[in-house]
Order: structure tokens, then C-alpha cells, then sequence
């Protein structure tokens, strides 16, 4: 396929704003709109825009598959560990307030943390469905 | 009153992209539609103060899903000739459209019991959701309410969902992704010699 250089251009401009804006959803999601499950679709739609207009071979070197496999494990194990850790600080599972030494502070930490772990998991497996859909054609 | 009008044209362009999914045949064209009905959809979640539903929508609806259906489509031939002849419809139309009728006539009877939009006395509201109002932001300091039911209050809710993310994308990967085995990589390349 010819490379289009108006494509190839766009997208470079285009794919940092759409990762800063990812983490803007990410970490503003406790005072906007937003969180983990918006902010883990945004990060990936960066991605697959890049495998879409470079290629699919392009965008794997720069996330192996096997770091999607893992991210993807690690999202899910950080949201679970955080409850791990509430037990083991004394509280129910995911009652944040054991985190901080006031009750906001630990809830601030917990949510920040338990939505990370979801928005690393949403990034992750969206971009591993698209990956193996994409990557099922080629030979 | 603006508001209204808003509605009812997200609600028209709705009603027409819905129609032209239906009668359409092209499945690039239709992949296209169910964008625009998803980006619409998201529009209606803003008119009704709903950003963080609106969000999710026109990220998952209109974006992501848009794109693994037009990669589906790239793995599957395109339809334009269907291997088979469409057999002529055998039954008549008059029943299914009755059926279709009462049952829809029975629905828009079921909505006038309820409560009209944002009444402070419907059901839904006058049970956990005037807790979360008057006492989520004093019991987690988090400014967005939706944050704070989804992420504290909900999170062991929270906790499954992402589970099941993480379930559907190690499905995924045991159903299609991985290596391919070597003879269907060989069919493929006669494939495409015999295309050429």
C-alpha cells in the first residue's frame, strides 16, 4: 500500500493529544466526567489510530503482545490487591478509608488507585481484541 | 425548550439511521450507520446530563466497536455476491407486523406509569440515591458523584466488571489470537495466488 502522507501527518499530530487527553479522563475523573473505563478506551483508540494508518507490524514493536497480556492481568491484580490491602489494614475489602490518615485522603487513594487498575485492564484488552482481530488476516 | 428541540432532532436522525441499518445491504456502509447511531446516542446522554454514559458511548459505541467490525469485515468476504440465491419469503408479512404492533403499542402504553424525567419522586431516587447525593461528597471527598458510587460505595461491583473485561479479552485470545496453524497459513496463500 502507497503510504498517504496527509494520513501519516494527522495521525502523528493527533495520537499524543488523544494520550494526554487519556490520562486527563484518567486522573480528572474524580472531578469530571470520566474514569478507568473511558480513559482505558481512549488510551487504546490511540493505538489502533497509529496500527490503522502505520500498520499493524509498526504498532506491535512498539506494545509486544506479551506487555498487553500482562498489563492486562496487572489492571485487574492492582484493583484486587488494593482490596488485599484494605484486609490486611484492618478494614472490609475496598474500604479505601484504612488507606489515608482521614477518611477523604483514603478514599482520594484508593478510588485513584482502583480506577487506574481498571483503566490499565480496559486499555489492555481492548487493544489485545483489536490486535487479534486485525492480526487474524495476515499470513 | 431548547432542550426539546435538541431531542427531538437527535431523536429524527436516530429514527432515520435506524431505518436506512435495516434497508441497506452494504455491511461497510451499515458498519458506518451504527457509528453515527452510536455518536447520536451519546448526544442524547449529554441533552440528559449523563457525560459519563455519553463518554463511554461515543468511545466504546462509536469508535472502538466501529473498528473491530469493520476489521471482522476485512477477515470475511465482502457480500456483495452471496455464495447462495436468497430464497423467496415464504411466509406473509400481516402477522409478524400485528405482532410487532401490539407488542410496541403495549410498550408506549407502559410508559405513561412512568415517572416523567428528573422527578425528584420516582422510585429510583428516593431509595440509595438521595444518600449518595447528600452524603458522597462529605464521606469521599470526590466531587463527581458518578466516580464516587462507581469506584467506592459500588466497588466491589467495580471489581467484577473488570473481570469480565479481563475474561472477554483472554477469550479472545484463546478463540483467534496466537499463532495460526501452519496449513491454514498455506490455504491462505493459494488463495490469494489463485485471486491473482
Amino acid at each position: 500500500m502507497k503510504p498517504n502522507l496527509i494520513l501519516h501527518v494527522v495521525a502523528k499530530f493527533l495520537i499524543p493529544l488523544i494520550i494526554v487527553f487519556s490520562l486527563y479522563v484518567q486522573f480528572h475523573g474524580d472531578f469530571g466526567p470520566g474514569g478507568g473505563f473511558q480513559a482505558g478506551v481512549i488510551f487504546s483508540a490511540a493505538f489502533i489510530l497509529y496500527a490503522l494508518v502505520f500498520g499493524l507490524d509498526a504498532a506491535e514493536k512498539i506494545i509486544p503482545s506479551q506487555w498487553l497480556h500482562m498489563l492486562a492481568a496487572l489492571g485487574l491484580v492492582l484493583y484486587a490487591g488494593v482490596g488485599v490491602v484494605t484486609l490486611l489494614l484492618g478494614g472490609n475489602y475496598l474500604d479505601y478509608t484504612v488507606l489515608g490518615a482521614t477518611q477523604i485522603a483514603g478514599q482520594h487513594l484508593g478510588i485513584l488507585l482502583v480506577e487506574l487498575g481498571v483503566g490499565i485492564t480496559v486499555g489492555a484488552v481492548m487493544l489485545i481484541i483489536f490486535f487479534a482481530f486485525a492480526g487474524r488476516g495476515r499470513t | 425548550m431548547i432542550d426539546t428541540i435538541i431531542n427531538i432532532t437527535l431523536l429524527a436522525f436516530l429514527a432515520t439511521t435506524s431505518v436506512a441499518i435495516v434497508r441497506m445491504t452494504n455491511l461497510f456502509a451499515i458498519v458506518m450507520l451504527f457509528g453515527i447511531f452510536s455518536l447520536l446516542s451519546a448526544g442524547l446522554f449529554v441533552v440528559m446530563d449523563a457525560p459519563d454514559v455519553a463518554f463511554t458511548e461515543a468511545a466504546v459505541g462509536a469508535g472502538i466497536s466501529t473498528v473491530l467490525m469493520l476489521a471482522t469485515l476485512a477477515l470475511t468476504r465482502n457480500s456483495s455476491k452471496t455464495p447462495y440465491t436468497e430464497a423467496s419469503p415464504a411466509h406473509r408479512p400481516w402477522l409478524p407486523l400485528i405482532v410487532v404492533a401490539v407488542t410496541g403499542a403495549a410498550l408506549v402504553y407502559g410508559t405513561w406509569d412512568i415517572p416523567s424525567f428528573g422527578d425528584p419522586n420516582a422510585p429510583a431516587q428516593t431509595h440509595v440515591a438521595r444518600y449518595y447525593i447528600e452524603n458522597s461528597i462529605v464521606e469521599t471527598g470526590v466531587p463527581n458523584m458518578v466516580t464516587a458510587v462507581l469506584a467506592s460505595y459500588r466497588g466491589f461491583d467495580t471489581l467484577g466488571e473488570v473481570a469480565v473485561v479481563y475474561t472477554a479479552g483472554v477469550a479472545v485470545l484463546l478463540l483467534i489470537g496466537g499463532r495460526r496453524p501452519k496449513t491454514a497459513v498455506k490455504l491462505k496463500d493459494k488463495g490469494e495466488q489463485d485471486e491473482a
